[in-house]
């Protein structure tokens, strides 16, 4: 495992190499560019930000990331292999062992209890927590036969988390985990993400439009217009209690 | 929801053309019957006798009631046709000489009357004709009265009297080796020596008419001439096969279409019920702005009947179609002049009333949720679905399933009544595939009994008349006669209580080996030395059982009438017939040791050899053969079943398409979601499709074996509702038939699975990540 704080340092490996990215939406005559050129890298490890207002891009990037979306030109590299070349199946394979996802929407199976949720990912993850471990990490060891339906926003969003680092991924990606959540119910689920983050050392991107966020990353990317505008070092990083909005 | 509007439209087009075709049908053919019984003045009451002089017409035309009346001369003569070497017969028919018939007119199709002047022409029945392509001015050679005569054929016709054409005794209609011949009453009374005198009387009634009163005055008339009794239009053999051909289309016409309105109700149901879900807010707005209830269930019924008229257009069309088609198919066997196509404008009517009516009947459940929704809880969203562990997870399965198979698993017990009306939708398209398979199944079956296992003789060979039972040896002397039995065959009127049936009874040899009587379970059973032996269908006609006394009118001879106990009722699915022991039957009839023909086991190489005997034997009048009643059996059938098994084929495949793709797309929208979401997380394409076809294919493999349990049903049902007296269908469905229709349903199914799992290959996967549930 690597330690925190050695962002700077060159012994520390890219996850993520992202160079002239572009994505260009066709929406029958008009063209929307979402991305105009994005450079970016991230590291194992790390917790980043992502910060931008809306329509900035920031979704376009993490799933092209993410590999759910292809980019229109430029280069993304995970690990040293072309994403931007990947297929299809290759990047379902991707998604499957190596990425976590959680998403504003929690994007729950409703039909399938908390534990079931996780066990969906762990019953074909390569190297998968128990599901009860996993929920364990967020909290939920009480919650394990509900379904999303009997859950509170914050319980489905940390029953999303524990699902998405079951598999042990590389790398949680996280685009607006707090966006349908009070900031109570906010600061709970960025708590699990900043635990995971410093107990397993996965590396952390989270996507959020709300700047008080920033303060508990290693590192505070700016978006605006499609680019990356400023890429910022936290001196001092706060952990979530501390942060408010 | 265009596919699904295709599907739904698929079943109303199938439902509504085999109402149209199957009506229309029945429709055409009793209007084209009635047509052509009236233009060409079909007898109501018909009469056989030995023969009476001229001047009896006018005391038979006084009887009160009678109409018009016509005397005839008929025999029933043997043919030669070169290049044709086995026996033909055919019932030769006198035509008046001052022109044409009075009653049972005949259509002339081709050529003319013949000419009253010469005894060598005849007119000759238009099957007989096309089965030896018979034009006039062909000649043959027929024996008349025991002389060879070359006959001329002067023109090709139908008769009223002859729709369908069949011999007496045979069990199914031969058209090469049975015909009907016409000639002028002179040169025909000459041959019989039937100058001034008649052997055969067909009569019209007046309307008001007492049917029994004028066959009992009439049998009293003519009992001294040797009358074979009266006899009415219903025991005419062509009039009664043809009412029961159109008893049995009516009855499909109640059976099929029911089918898939039921089916047609259903798919509307659960199609309205999920576009009212998913315009809750557009329902709310509209009462919101101030539309009433009214306006709102007014405007999804509109929606109904939209989706449904073009299905009510396609089924219209295709119903007429497949009606011309149906017809076409019963003309080549029903000879009329010319089929009659007709659709009532009141038949389309009904297709389209019950067809909205059912479709509106089938949505009202949600056209009602729709319109009564007060406006602020429609603007909220649905509440979140509810779901619980499965009965199935409970009893411990459950610790094996994988999360796909517990989400397919949770989403079927979530909708019961949905998942059960599915599964019983596609039950139904594979029960309709297993009924058309029964067809073909039960008539292979009810051959091979009757004409396998009960009849076991080559040929059977019938006297001119009843004859001492020494000619048997004259028959067994002859080269290629292994084995030879005798019967007799006496013509009677069975009664019991008020029912009566005009039939024959059958006496045979009581240790036959060639004429064996079958138990319910095919086991032959010994012929008791007294009483008589029914056909099971004979028996329910006439409501007898074991054990009941039956009054037996013999028509013929002194005609005695005798109590005679049935003893048995036999299973026989071809005919109508009563059995008897000989000697008890000859006892019955007071006439000694008398024969009307043999049962033979011949050798094939001696056939032709024996048919030239046989025509040149005056004492025998005409031979059947057994291989020939079996392919005219099938010949008979296999046009009709192929259509029919066409039919049903496409029923099937449209039900079973309809429903299943139907299932796939609500599931699909109801589950798309939770499908992108698991491709987020690294499921593939073929691991997310397995959820939802999976879910599908768990349904119809649930159906298909309720569906072999439905079909079996619906057999049994056509079975009992389409026995008749030409044949009854045995409830017998092999395996093939079985297999078949479930492997029907699974390619229907894997049909419409395909264009979905197509649709699941493309899932926006980003799409769903910005939306809420
Ligand atoms: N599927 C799409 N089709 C067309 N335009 C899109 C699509 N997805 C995103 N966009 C556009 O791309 C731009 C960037 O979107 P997005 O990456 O979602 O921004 P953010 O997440 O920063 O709010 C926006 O202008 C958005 O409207
Ligand atoms: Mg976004």
């Amino acid at each position: 495992m690597i330690a925190k704080e050695g962002q700077a340092n060159d012994s520390v490996e890219v996850v993520f190499q992202v160079r002239d990215l572009t994505k260009i939406y066709e929406m029958g005559e008009v063209e929307v560019h979402a991305l105009r050129g994005a450079n970016l890298e991230l590291y194992s490890g790390e917790l980043v930000v992502l910060l931008g207002p809306s329509g900035s891009g920031k979704s376009t990037l993490l799933n092209i990331l993410g590999g759910l979306d292809t980019a229109t030109s430029g280069y993304v590299s995970y690990r040293g292999k072309n994403l931007t070349k990947a297929n299809e199946q290759e990047l379902t394979e991707y998604r499957r062992f190596h990425v976590g996802f959680v998403f504003q929407f929690y994007n729950l199976i409703p039909s399938l209890t908390a534990r079931e949720n996780v066990a969906v990912v762990t019953e074909i993850a390569s190297n998968p927590m128990v599901p009860e471990d996993a929920l364990a990490l967020v909290g939920l060891t009480d919650r394990l036969d509900h379904f999303p339906a009997q859950l509170s926003g914050g319980e489905q969003q940390r029953v999303a988390i524990a699902r998405a680092i079951s598999k042990n991924p590389e790398v949680l990606l996280c685009d607006e985990p707090t966006g349908a959540l009070d900031s109570k119910t906010g600061i709970v689920v960025l708590e699990a993400l900043e635990r995971i983050n410093r107990e397993l050392g996965t590396a952390t991107a989270i996507i959020t439009h709300n700047a008080d966020i920033a303060g508990m990353a290693d590192r505070v990317v700016h978006l605006s217009n499609g680019r990356i505008t400023e890429v910022k070092v936290n001196t001092v990083k706060k952990s979530p209690c501390e942060l408010q909005w | 929801m265009k596919g699904q509007v295709f599907a739904i439209t698929l079943v109303v087009i199938s439902g509504v053309a085999t109402f149209i075709m199957f009506i229309s049908t029945v429709d055409s053919l009793s209007l084209t019957r009635d047509t052509f019984y009236r233009e060409y003045r079909f007898a109501d009451v018909f009469i056989n006798l030995k023969r009476a002089p001229e001047s009896l017409k006018d005391k038979l035309k006084d009887v009160p009631g009678v109409n018009q009346i016509e005397t005839r001369v008929s025999a029933y003569v043997k043919l030669a046709i070169s290049g044709f070497p086995e026996p033909v017969n055919a019932a030769i028919i006198s035509i008046p000489d001052d022109g044409k018939p009075l009653l049972n007119r005949l259509y002339i199709r081709k050529g003319r009357l013949a000419d009253p002047t010469k005894d060598n022409e005849v007119v000759i029945n238009e099957n007989f004709a096309q089965a030896h392509g018979f034009n006039p001015g062909d000649r043959f050679a027929v024996i008349i009265n025991g002389k060879w005569k070359t006959l001329t054929i002067t023109g090709i016709a139908l008769s009223p009297e002859f729709v369908l054409l069949m011999k007496p005794e045979a069990m199914s209609p031969d058209f090469k080796r049975y015909g009907v011949l016409w000639m002028s009453r002179k040169a025909l009374s000459k041959a019989y020596d039937m100058d001034g005198a008649f052997n055969n009387v067909v009569l019209t009634l007046y309307p008001d008419a007492k049917l029994s009163d004028v066959l009992a005055q009439l049998d009293t008339i003519v009992e001294q001439y040797g009358g074979f009794g009266a006899y009415a239009r219903k025991d005419q053999i062509s009039h009664r096969l043809l009412s029961g051909e159109f008893q049995q289309l009516q009855r499909s016409s109640e059976i099929f279409p029911t089918i898939f309105i039921f089916v047609a109700a259903f798919l509307l149901n659960v199609v309205m019920s999920r576009t009212i879900n998913t315009q809750r807010e557009q329902i709310a707005a509209l009462k919101a702005f101030g539309y009433n209830n009214i306006d709102i269930g007014f405007h999804y019924a509109k929606l109904v009947v939209l989706i449904i008229s073009a299905g009510l257009v396609g089924g219209i069309a295709a119903g007429i179609w497949f009606g011309k088609m149906l017809g076409g198919i019963y003309m080549e066997v029903y000879r009329f002049p010319f089929l009659i196509y007709t659709l009532h404008p009141k038949v389309i009517i009904a297709a389209v009333l019950i067809s909205i009516a059912s479709a509106l009947v089938g949505t009202f459940h949600s056209l009602w949720r729709a319109a009564k929704q007060p406006p602020a809880e429609a603007m909220r969203p649905e509440p979140p679905a509810q779901y619980r562990v499965t009965l199935i997870e409970k009893t411990g399965i459950g610790r094996w399933l994988t999360q796909p198979s517990r989400i397919i698993a949770r989403n079927i017990e979530r909708k019961p009544i949905r998942t059960f009306l599915s599964i019983i939708g596609i039950a139904v398209a594979c029960a309709t595939m297993i009924s058309s398979g029964f067809f073909k199944d039960s008539i292979a079956f009810m051959v091979n009994v009757q004409f396998v296992l009960s009849q076991k003789e080559d040929m059977t060979v019938a006297f001119a008349e009843s004859t001492s039972r020494r000619a048997i040896y004259e028959l067994k002397e002859l080269p290629g006669v292994h084995h030879a039995e005798t019967f007799r065959t006496v013509p009677a009127k069975l009664k019991f209580g008020h029912r009566s049936y005009k039939t024959r009874i059958n006496g045979i040899e009581p240790d036959s080996r060639l004429h064996l009587l079958l138990d319910t379970n095919l086991q032959a059973i010994s012929l008791p030395p007294s009483g008589i032996v029914l056909t099971d269908h004979l028996g329910k006609i006439l409501g007898v059982k074991a054990g009941d006394m039956l009054t037996v009118e013999v028509l013929e001879g002194s005609k005695p009438i005798r109590q005679v106990p049935v003893v048995a009722l036999v299973t026989l699915y071809l005919g109508v017939m009563g059995y008897m022991d000989l000697t008890a039957l000859n006892r019955l009839m007071r006439e000694g040791d008398a024969i009307s023909g043999a049962y033979l086991v011949t050798d094939p190489m001696y056939s032709e050899k024996l048919y030239q005997s046989f025509i040149k034997m005056p004492r025998v009048s005409g031979t059947v053969l057994r291989r020939n009643e079996v392919r005219n059996f099938h010949d008979v059938q296999a046009k009709g079943m192929l259509f029919f098994t066409f039919i049903a084929t496409l029923m099937a495949c449209s039900i079973a398409f309809g429903v299943v793709y139907n299932s796939a797309r609500i599931a699909l929208s109801e589950r798309s979601r939770e499908l992108s979401s698991l491709r987020v997380l690294g499921y593939t394409r073929g691991e997310i499709s397995y959820i939802l076809l999976g879910e599908l294919g768990l349904i119809t493999l649930i159906a298909i074996p309720l569906g072999f349990f439905i079909g079996y049903w619906l057999c049994a049902y056509i079975a009992q509702a389409l026995a008749s007296d030409l044949f009854r269908v045995p409830l017998v469905i092999e395996t093939k038939t079985y297999s078949l229709a479930a492997a029907v349903v699974l390619a229907s199914a894997l049909a419409s699975g395909l264009i979905v799992r197509h649709k699941l290959d493309h899932l926006d996967l980003v799409e769903v990540l910005k939306t809420r549930e």
